[in-house]
Formats: structure tokens, C-alpha cells, sequence
């Protein structure tokens, strides 16, 4: 069935990626929303780190192992959410055994918060492209493939027309730049599956079946797509890799700070004045990136930031002031850096209202494997369902915790951690707010409160 | 459900050979792979997944009509059912929800008088409430038809778009 034309009303990229508010964009430099086709991207410089590894840039090229020395050198830890050691995982791949084996990119961008990776594949797809192909070249694999968020269609559609330019290009292939390196790369969508995030149920997907996760180990170095040596990376990931290989390991780390290097975008969300995709120096201040995206909404004041998407445990407003913005400092600060969704939350939200809605979202997601997640989601929705109406019982918050620290590392993916953790977190630096409720039956923050949530739900505790 | 007693759709020409790109992705023991795909396919084409496209799909894959269904029930995005001619997913997770999220969501079902989940009379609008679209910071968002994703949907714009997808059914 044909849609009537809907550009109007569509995302035009300049309020959230080409509002010239980057701090040393590497991924973003340069955009505007129309110049994402290959000829655009080669006069920014594009694919010639892709011709220097294969020394079709009058160079000697490099070997796989340099290649994979440059990304452990750079610091570049992985984008999605783990913050993983890219050249270490690389490095985990048995190269030389003569097997198929696969590269896949993890473009299931469902981390409520975050949308920088749909950007780089709309506005910079080929950048994600020239990444892959660096990294099929230094893990020795042949075929890849791109698993995008299924309800970005239409972005899914663009990259396979940028697939199609990289291989009338002869940068995809099997003989890529006349190399004799082969790299095919084909874009897979999903379908409305925030578990497909996961790796292995991203690989579950990829073959065909419903995302539910697998058991590691194995873990997809050793047994993947298809039962082959698999790695998966996050699109940023990729996407910086070009950049690597054309300035070297050592001027990305010095970008950002020890142990974190590089730049990351950051999707500022929810009560800013800005929203939007901000690509900043790993390690800037909170403080920082706030003002880039205009301050707190309307003036008020800031009261929590979940500072890596919804998984992230909250952190209140005196200790985000203090943050840095980076993987080490998030983690010390009792959150995580996660996939650089930092979800603000003014003076007038209500905690326990906001947890609500999240609560909603990991029992609606879980796959529905393992006990703890299945039934300890919907457990912990109904409980914070019962103290935001009114009806909280006084062993409530106790439960809760209980609740949470029993799904918390007993389940076979992190979506039962990633549940359990929005709850810890909430109950950590906000119990006073979420006792209020259980004892007066109302909201503490007042008759201001702007409530979010449905009014008239009904459920069965 | 899906069971053998259903005749499979009859799968046209054209259909077929978008079904034929998709396969050609993956290594020829691996056809199954392009289910998501047929799947979305069959929905843009028919608007929904009966039990017979399942089987249809299923045979043309070479895999237990089962595993197809398992595909479709455990995808948000897969219609069971048949839907109103446009199929409206609001986001309405924290991050678009503290940006009105839910007030789209709601104004869109008072406009159209309906509840979350319906159809209106006339089978041209069905709303449904989503999970995260991936596009947060253009909150409220909105799914049409799982294809177009539109943005910042004002009350106004809302208005704007339900006028503008009426007309174009006329």
C-alpha cells in the first residue's frame, strides 16, 4: 500500500544533528542533510583510510594486525552500551581459521533515549560502510551485515542505496580496489524488538527466529551468526573507525581522556530547550553538554539525569554538576555512560511517575526466557503501578528492592539487570519521594507535578 | 494461528522477486533469514499476516509454518489482525513522554474518537501506543504505516497529518 507524501511532516536532521553545535565532530563534521551520497562523503575525505589499509593510496598498506594494534591504541571502546575495548574484541576473532566467518553491526537502536545512530546512517551512511569494511579486513571476514532498527525504515532503505554506490565503487566486493580483499555487506531490518539489541538475540534475528538471547559463553567470537566466529559492534563504533586509521590511535585517545578516547555523541532528551544529537570530546563536563543543548527547558531547574539510556541507573542533579562525561566516571558515580542517551528531568517530574513508564517498558520488552525477567518485570511495574496511584502498601519500597536485586545477574541477557537497574538507581538517591507516595497516597513534588502517565489504567496487582 | 488446513496466499510475480532479493543475502542452507523481511513484505502488501501468508511464506522459505508464526507474534511491528488503512504507532516511552508523548497519543484518540489499540468506523485510522521509535529528541513521534516516522507532532501538526492522510484516501 502506497503513503501519501509525508515530508512535511518529517525530521529534516537540522534541529537534532546540523545545528553547529558539535565540539570537534568527527562522525557529524560537515553535514547538512543532503550530502550523504558517495560522492559527498569521498570529497570530506571518505574511504581513504579503506585505501590505506589496503595500500591503494600509494602507500604500503597495512597488515590486519596493525590495523587491530591502531583501534586497541585508540582507546575506542564500544558505543552501544558496554563500553567494551573495540581492538580487544577484534583481536578475540580466530583470523586465520579457515571457516566463514561474519561481521555484523548493530544498528537496533532502541535504548529509550537514543537516536545518534539513526543520524549517522541518514546524514553519514557511508562512514558506517568504510568502517565495516576496515574491520572485514582486519578480522578476515567476508560477509556482514547491518542490523537496523526496523521503525526506521526508510533509513534502513538509504543505507541499502549507499550499499549500492559502495559497490558500483567498487569499495564492497570480492575484489575490493582491485585487492584482492572481499567484503560483501547486506542490511537486514528488524521488526519491534528491543531485546534484538542484544547481541545474541540480535544473531537469533539475523537467523531467522525470535530474538530471544543465547547463553554466553559461547560467546559469537567462537560462535555466532550462523554457529561462525561473529562480531558485532555498535554503528558509532564503526563510524569511527575511518578516522582511526587516517589520524592514527594515538590522536584519537588524546582527544578524549585516558581509557576513554575519542569523541561520542550524546542524544540530549527530555527536558532540554534543545534536543538533540550532540558529538563532543569524550570527558567533557555534564554542565557542558547541558548548555549545548540550551539549558534546562523553560528555565526550571534540574532535578535527575539518566546519564546512558533508560537502563542507566538515575543520578540527581547535585552529582551530574560534578560529572564528567565519560565511560570511567559515569561508572564511578554509580551509573553508566550506556549508549549516551542522557534523559533530563526537570524540578516538576515525578520520579515515581517516570519509573513508571519505564517499568512498563522492560515488562512489555522482556522475550520472556528466563523467570526472573518474565515474571520479576511485570512485578515490578505492578508495584510501582500501585504506590503512583495511590494504593502503595508500606512494605512496598522493600519489596521492590528485593525484587530487583533477584533478577539483578540471574538471567541470560542484561535485560533483566537492565530493568532491575532503573530501580535501584530510583530508590537509591529518590526513596524519600517514592515513601511520600506510599504514605500520603500523592505526589510530593506538589499540585505542580506535570504527570505523564495514563490516569485511568486499569490492573490487577 | 497457522495450521495446515489454510491455503497458502497465492504469491504474485512481483512479490516474489522482492521476496528473491532478500534471500539473496544470505548463504543459499539459509533462506529462513529473510522472514523479517517476507513478513514486512506480505504486511505492506496486504496490511496484515494472516495464517495464510504465514504459509505462504513458510513455503517459499522452506521452514515449519510454526516458525514463521513465532516470527510474527513475537514482533511488535507484525499485524495479527487487520488494521485500519493507516496505522498510526505513537511513541510514548519516558524520553517522548516527558515531551508529550502521551498528550499526542491521547489527543490523536480524542480527535479520532477512539481508544488506544482501536479502529475508527469508517477502518481508516488505528492508534496504538509504541515503544521506542529511536527518535527522541523529534518527540512526539509517530509510526505511519511502520514506514514513515513523522516528528515534533504538535496538537496542530497531528491535526494536520490526519487531515492530510484522510484526503489522501478519498
Amino acid at each position: 500500500m502506497n503513503l501519501p507524501d509525508l515530508s512535511k511532516f518529517q525530521a529534516s536532521g537540522r534541529e537534532t544533528c546540523f545545528h553547529g553545535r558539535h565540539i570537534g565532530a568527527q562522525i557529524y563534521a560537515d553535514l547538512d542533510g543532503t550530502n550523504w551520497r558517495l560522492k559527498d562523503y569521498e570529497a570530506r575525505g571518505g574511504y581513504t583510510a579503506l585505501k590505506k589499509i589496503l595500500g591503494k593510496d600509494g602507500g604500503s598498506g597495512m597488515t590486519p594486525e596493525q590495523v587491530v594494534a591502531e583501534v586497541k591504541g585508540s582507546g575506542l571502546r564500544g558505543r552501544g552500551g558496554a563500553g567494551f575495548p573495540t581492538g580487544l574484541k577484534w583481536s578475540f576473532m580466530p583470523r586465520a581459521l579457515p571457516v566463514q566467518k561474519y561481521l555484523v553491526c548493530n544498528s537496533d537502536e532502541g535504548e529509550p533515549g537514543t537516536c545518534k545512530d539513526r543520524d549517522i546512517l541518514a546524514y553519514n551512511p557511508h562512514i558506517v560502510i568504510e568502517g565495516m569494511a576496515i574491520a572485514a579486513y582486519a578480522m578476515g571476514t567476508s560477509v556482514g551485515y547491518n542490523y537496523i532498527h526496523g521503525e526506521i525504515f526508510e533509513i534502513y532503505e538509504r543505507f541499502e542505496e549507499a550499499l549500492c554506490e559502495a559497490r558500483e565503487a567498487g569499495y564492497l566486493g570480492d575484489d575490493i580496489l582491485g585487492s584482492g580483499f572481499k567484503f560483501q555487506l547486506h542490511a537486514f531490518h528488524g521488526f519491534g524488538a528491543y531485546i534484538c539489541g542484544e547481541e545474541t538475540g540480535l544473531l537469533e534475528s539475523l537467523e531467522g527466529k525470535k530474538g530471544q538471547p543465547r547463553f554466553k559463553p559461547p560467546f559469537p567470537a567462537s560462535f555466532g551468526l550462523y554457529g561462525k566466529p561473529t562480531t558485532i559492534n555498535n554503528t558509532e563504533t564503526f563510524a569511527a573507525v575511518p578516522w582511526i586509521i587516517n589520524h592514527g590511535g594515538d590522536a584519537y585517545l588524546k582527544i578524549g581522556k585516558p581509557n576513554n578516547g575519542g569523541t561520542k555523541i550524546f542524544s540530549m532528551v527530555g527536558d532540554v530547550e534543545l534536543p538533540g544529537n550532540y558529538e563532543i570530546p569524550m570527558g567533557l563536563p555534564f554542565s557542558k553538554l547541558l548548555e549545548l543543548a540550551g539549558g534546562v527547558k523553560g528555565g526550571r531547574k534540574l532535578k535527575a539525569v539518566i546519564p546512558g539510556g533508560a537502563s542507566a541507573p538515575v543520578l540527581p542533579a547535585s552529582i551530574m554538576m560534578d560529572l564528567t562525561m565519560d565511560y570511567d566516571a559515569c561508572a564511578k558515580a554509580g551509573s553508566m555512560l550506556g549508549s549516551g542517551a542522557v534523559i533530563v528531568m526537570d524540578e516538576t517530574r515525578c520520579m515515581v511517575d517516570a519509573l513508571l513508564r519505564l517499568s512498563y517498558f522492560y515488562m512489555h520488552e522482556s522475550c520472556g526466557q528466563c523467570t526472573p525477567c518474565r515474571e520479576g518485570t511485570g512485578w515490578l511495574w505492578r508495584m510501582v503501578h500501585r504506590i503512583e496511584h495511590g494504593q502503595g502498601r508500606p512494605n512496598d519500597l522493600k519489596l521492590l528492592d528485593s525484587v530487583a536485586e533477584n533478577i539483578m545477574g540471574r538471567t541470560i541477557c542484561a535485560l533483566g539487570d537492565a530493568a532491575a537497574m532503573p530501580v535501584r538507581g530510583m530508590l537509591k538517591h529518590f526513596r524519600d519521594e517514592f515513601a511520600y507516595h506510599v504514605e500520603h497516597k500523592h505526589c510530593m513534588v506538589g499540585p505542580g507535578a506535570s504527570r505523564m502517565a495514563p490516569r485511568a489504567e486499569a490492573v490487577t496487582a | 494461528m497457522s495450521n495446515g488446513a489454510n491455503a497458502p496466499l497465492v504469491l504474485s510475480e512481483a512479490t516474489q522477486a522482492r521476496f528473491a532479493r532478500e534471500v539473496a543475502k544470505f548463504p543459499p542452507d539459509q533462506r529462513q533469514s529473510a522472514v523479517m523481511a517476507c513478513l514486512a513484505i506480505v504486511q505492506q502488501e496486504q496490511g496484515w499476516v494472516s495464517a495464510q501468508a504465514e504459509e505462504a511464506v513458510a513455503q517459499y522459505l522452506g521452514m515449519p509454518p510454526i516458525a514463521v508464526s513465532e516470527v510474527t507474534t513475537f514482533y511488535n511491528m507484525y499485524n495479527q489482525r487487520p488494521l485500519g488503512r493507516f496505522k498510526l504507532n505513537v511513541c510514548t516511552n519516558l524520553p517522548c513522554q516527558l515531551r508529550n508523548g502521551q498528550h499526542a497519543l491521547e489527543h490523536l484518540c480524542r480527535k479520532l474518537g477512539i481508544e488506544e489499540g482501536g479502529t475508527t468506523a469508517d477502518g481508516l485510522f488505528t492508534i496504538q501506543k509504541s515503544e521506542c521509535l529511536g527518535a527522541c529528541a523529534d518527540a512526539p513521534v509517530l509510526l505511519v504505516n511502520d514506514r514513515q516516522m513523522v516528528s515534533t507532532m504538535s496538537d496542530a501538526r497531528l491535526d494536520d497529518l490526519v487531515e492530510t492522510l484522510k484526503a489522501s484516501a478519498r
